[in-house]
C-alpha cells in the first residue's frame, strides 16, 4: 500500500510546472483570448516538445506510454496555468479512446504517432455532450451517433461557435452526416469506451479544477498579503483568513480522492467509474468555495476583469459542469452506496 | 503509487480479525464516564494488551507490536469493523505515547509506556486553564522547583476523565516571572498525591466525562518532568500535533459511522425521502468518509517513506470534527421526532446511541483546539498569509 509518487514523476510535474510559468505566463492567457482560435499555435509545438502529447501514447506510437496516474499530475498543472481545453482532450481523452480500439486497428496506427509529435488535435464528441470543445480546430474528431464511435475528419464538418463567458473554451456545434465511412464501432462495441472516455474527461476535469483552486489560493494570498486596510495588510485579519483556510482544507482533502480515482483508472479497477465521481464532486465543491472565497477576498477587485483570479475561477465554473454535470456524478456514486450489497464501513476502501 | 495491501499486510488483518471476532465483547460496554462502565472498559483495555493489541505501532520491549503506520490502519479498521470499544486510555496511548517516546528519557519511556498500553496506568491531560484555553500560553498554575520536587499551586479545567485517571500530563508555569510559552514545563504527576482535589463536571449527556483539577502545594518529584526544566511548550506543541495529525482519530471510525448513517438512511427511506436533502447528505458522509480514510493513507505513506508532517495537519482536525457534525446531524434528521429518545425509551425503536454520538459530535469542533485556531494555524503556517 503505497500512495505516494515517484521521484520521475514528482520531477515531470515540477518541470511541466515551470515550463507554463515560462511560456504561459497571464498576460499571454489574456493575449490568446484576442486571437481567432483562442490559443497560441506556437504554444501548442513547444507543449509537444515537452512530450506532452505523447504522454500516454504507447512507445510503439512514438509517445511515453505513462498512466492515468501521470496524468493526475499532469493536469493539475494545466488547471495552475490555464491550458485551454484542446490539450487534455486530445492528449489524455482522444488517445485514451483511440488507444481503446481493437488491437491492430488502422485510425490508431495512423493518429496516435500524429498526435505524438504534436501535430493533430483531436476533438471528442462523447454521447453526454451536445457540445463539442475545440471542433472548430480539429484535425479529428471523434463522434457519436446512437451510441456508436465515428471518426470524421475536421474538413468534413460544419462548426458552429458558441462564445463562451470563459474566453479560452470553444464549446461547438458540430454538423456531420454519420455513414457506413465514418463508423468505426457499432454501440454495443462502442460503449465501454464512451464509459471510459467520460471518466477520462471527468477525471482530467477535476484534476484542472484541483490546478486552478491552487492558482486561486496563491493568488488570494498574494493579494491579501499586499492590499491595506486599516493599516495592515488584509490577509493579517481573520475574517479573510479564515477564508481562505477553509478552501484549503476542502482542497487538501479532495486531492487524495482525485489521485485515487486516478489510480482506479490506471489498474483498471471495476470501481472506477464511482472513484471518479467522487473526484468530480470534490474537487468542483471545493473549486466553487475557492472561487467565491477568492472573489470575497478580493473585495471590489474580485469583480473586475483586470484581476486574474477571474482566468481560473471561470475555467473552475465550466470544468465543474464539463464531463457529466453533478447529477451525473451524485447519481453513480448513489447507486454505488445505496445498493443493496455495496461493501461499506472500516476496510473496505481499498477492496 | 500501489493501493493494494502487500499479502504481509493481508495477513496482519487475518490475525487482527481472527482476535477480535474471538475476544470483542458480545454486549456493548456501559459508556465510560460511569463507574461501572469505566471498569468493563479498564479490563478490555487489560485483555487487549494480553492479546498484544495494546498500542500496536510502539516498539515490542515497551508492550507494543513495531507496526508502522499503514498496519496501523489495517489495525483499526479491523478494530472499528468489529465493533469494539471506544479506547478509553485515548489520551494517554495516543498524545502522551507518542510524546513520550520523542522526548522521554530511556527510564521514562520504560516507567510509563507498557503500563499505559494495559490501562494499568489511565492518564489525564491537564494542559487547559480557566484562563487559559485556546490561548494556551497564558497558563498560571505554578510548579515552583524547591529541592528535587516541584511544588504546584493553581487550578486545571476541563481535564477528560480527570475523575478516573491514576496520572496526569500537563504543562505548569515552572519559572515564576515568565511570561506567555516561556518558562513552562511539562510534568507527569499521579492524580493521588495529596493537595489535589478533583471536581468532576457533568456534560451534556448528563455524566462526569471531565473535570476540575486544583492543586494545593502538591509535590512532585524533578523525574517527572519530560523535556527540559523551561521546554515544556514544544513538548506540548508536539503532543498537540499528535491530537491534530494521525493519531486521535483514525478514519475506519468515521468510515463505522457512514455505514450506519447509509443502514438508518435505507431502513427509514420512505419518511426520510421526505426532505430531499437527506439523501444527498448521507452521500456526502460516505464521501467524505471516504475523503478522510484516503487521506489518511496518502498522508501515512508519505510518513513511513521518511517524510515529515508538516501544518497541514491542522486541516485533520477540522475535517474529521465537521464530518461528525454533518453525519449526526444527518442522523437526527431521519430520526426526526424519535431522535430525542434515549436508547432505553420504550418507543425508541433503532435511536440506537445517534442522539449520544450527536452530543459528541458538538465538542469536536471546540476540543483539540478550536477549529478557528486551527485556522488560523493553516492560514499563516500553511499558506503563509501575514499575522
Ligand atoms: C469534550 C471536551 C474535552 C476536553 N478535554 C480536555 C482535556 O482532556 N484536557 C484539557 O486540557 N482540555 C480539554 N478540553 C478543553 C479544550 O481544549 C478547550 O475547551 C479549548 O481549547 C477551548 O478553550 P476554551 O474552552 O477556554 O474556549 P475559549 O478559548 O474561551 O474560546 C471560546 C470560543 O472563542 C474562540 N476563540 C478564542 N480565541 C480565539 C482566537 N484567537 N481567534 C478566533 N477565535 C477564538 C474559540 O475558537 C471558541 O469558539 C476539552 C474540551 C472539551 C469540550
Amino acid at each position: 500500500m503505497d500512495f505516494t509518487f515517484s521521484e520521475d514523476q514528482i520531477a515531470f510535474r515540477e518541470a511541466m510546472h515551470s515550463f507554463f510559468a515560462k511560456e504561459l505566463p497571464l498576460e499571454a492567457i489574456r493575449k490568446n483570448w484576442e486571437t481567432e482560435a483562442g490559443h497560441a499555435p506556437e504554444l501548442q509545438a513547444r507543449i509537444a516538445e515537452q512530450g506532452l502529447f505523447g504522454l500516454s501514447v504507447p512507445e510503439d506510437f512514438g509517445g511515453l506510454g505513462l498512466s492515468d496516474v501521470d496524468w493526475v499530475q499532469m493536469t493539475q498543472e494545466l488547471g495552475y496555468s490555464a491550458l485551454p481545453d484542446y490539450v487534455v482532450d486530445t492528449a489524455y481523452v482522444a488517445v485514451g479512446l483511440l488507444n481503446a480500439l481493437p488491437a491492430g486497428h488502422a485510425l490508431a496506427a495512423e493518429w496516435l504517432p500524429r498526435i505524438a509529435e504534436g501535430g493533430a488535435r483531436v476533438a471528442v464528441g462523447h454521447p453526454s455532450q451536445k457540445l463539442v470543445a475545440d471542433a472548430d480546430s480539429a484535425d479529428l474528431l471523434l463522434l457519436s451517433h446512437q451510441g456508436e464511435l465515428h471518426a470524421v475528419a475536421g474538413s468534413a464538418v460544419k462548426t458552429v461557435l458558441n462564445p463562451s463567458i470563459d474566453l479560452s473554451r470553444r464549446p461547438c456545434r458540430v454538423e456531420w452526416t454519420p455513414g457506413a465511412e465514418t463508423r468505426v464501432l457499432d454501440a454495443a462495441a462502442a460503449a465501454p469506451l464512451w464509459e471510459d472516455a467520460l471518466n477520462r474527461g471527468a477525471l482530467a476535469a477535476a484534476g484542472q479544477i484541483m490546478g486552478q483552486i491552487l492558482r486561486m489560493l496563491d493568488i488570494s494570498v498574494a493579494y491579501t498579503s499586499e492590499r491595506k486596510q486599516f493599516g495592515k495588510p488584509i490577509g493579517s485579519f481573520q475574517a479573510v483568513k479564515h477564508h481562505l483556510a477553509t478552501v484549503a482544507v476542502k482542497a487538501e482533502f479532495a486531492k487524495p480522492v482525485l489521485e485515487r480515482a486516478a489510480q482506479a483508472m490506471a489498474s483498471g479497477d471495476p470501481a472506477r467509474g464511482v472513484h471518479v465521481s467522487h473526484a468530480k464532486l470534490a474537487c468542483g465543491d471545493a473549486g466553487w468555495l475557492a472561487a467565491r472565497s477568492g472573489i470575497q477576498v478580493h473585495g471590489g477587485m474580485g469583480y473586475t476583469w483586470e484581476v486574474d483570479l477571474q482566468i481560473f475561477m471561470k475555467r473552475a465554473w465550466v470544468l465543474d459542469a464539463a464531463w457529466g454535470d453533478r447529477a451525473f456524478h451524485k447519481n453513480r456514486v448513489a447507486a454505488h452506496v445505496l445498493s443493496a450489497n455495496a461493501l461499506l464501513g472500516a476496510g473496505k476502501t481499498f477492496i | 503509487m500501489e493501493l493494494k495491501y502487500t499479502p504481509e499486510q493481508e495477513a496482519f488483518r487475518q490475525e487482527v480479525r481472527a482476535w477480535m471476532k474471538a475476544n470483542v465483547p458480545k454486549e456493548p460496554l456501559q459508556d465510560f464516564d460511569t463507574e461501572e462502565g469505566f471498569k468493563q472498559h479498564r479490563a478490555w483495555e487489560a485483555k487487549l494488551n494480553e492479546g498484544g493489541w495494546g498500542m500496536v505501532t510502539w516498539p515490542r520491549e515497551l508492550g507494543g507490536r513495531g507496526c508502522n503506520l499503514i498496519e496501523w490502519l489495517i489495525f483499526e479498521e479491523e478494530y472499528w469493523g468489529a465493533g469494539a470499544p471506544l479506547r478509553v486510555n485515548q489520551n494517554g496511548i495516543f498524545l502522551l505515547g507518542p510524546t513520550l517516546m520523542e522526548y522521554g528519557t530511556e527510564e521514562q519511556k520504560k516507567r510509563f509506556l507498557p503500563r499505559m498500553a494495559s490501562c494499568a496506568d489511565m492518564w489525564a491531560q491537564a494542559w487547559s486553564e480557566p484562563g487559559a484555553g485556546s490561548d494556551m500560553a497564558a497558563i498560571r498554575t505554578k510548579a515552583v522547583r524547591q529541592g528535587d520536587h516541584y511544588v504546584i499551586n493553581g487550578q486545571k479545567t476541563w481535564s477528560t476523565r480527570a475523575r478516573w485517571a491514576d496520572w496526569a500530563f500537563g504543562i505548569f508555569r515552572t519559572d515564576p516571572d515568565s511570561e506567555r510559552h516561556h518558562g513552562l514545563s511539562y510534568i507527569l504527576l499521579p492524580l493521588n498525591l495529596p493537595g489535589i482535589t478533583i471536581r468532576p463536571i457533568r456534560q451534556l449527556n448528563g455524566l462526569a466525562g471531565f473535570a476540575e483539577i486544583f492543586f494545593d502545594d502538591v509535590k512532585v518529584p524533578v523525574e517527572n518532568l519530560l523535556g527540559t526544566e523551561g521546554g515544556g511548550w514544544n513538548v506540548a506543541m508536539a503532543t498537540a500535533g499528535f491530537e491534530r495529525g494521525l493519531m486521535l482519530r483514525s478514519p475506519a471510525r468515521y468510515q463505522e459511522t457512514a455505514r450506519r448513517l447509509v443502514q438508518l438512511y435505507l431502513a427509514n427511506r420512505e419518511e426520510a425521502d421526505r426532505d430531499p436533502s437527506i439523501r444527498e447528505a448521507v452521500l456526502k458522509a460516505w464521501m467524505d468518509a471516504e475523503a478522510y480514510t484516503l487521506s489518511t493513507y496518502r498522508t501515512a505513506s508519505k510518513l513511513v517513506n521518511g517524510a515529515k508532517i508538516g501544518p497541514e495537519s491542522s486541516t485533520n482536525k477540522i475535517f474529521w470534527s465537521e464530518l461528525d457534525i454533518q453525519m449526526h446531524d444527518t442522523a437526527m434528521r431521519i430520526l426526526g421526532p424519535r431522535a430525542e429518545l434515549l436508547p432505553e425509551a420504550p418507543d425508541a425503536g433503532d435511536v440506537g446511541t445517534w442522539l449520544d454520538g450527536f452530543l459528541f459530535s458538538q465538542a469536536g469542533t471546540i476540543y483539540a483546539g478550536s477549529n478557528e485556531i486551527q485556522r488560523n494555524i493553516i492560514a499563516e503556517r500553511m499558506l503563509g498569509m501575514p499575522r
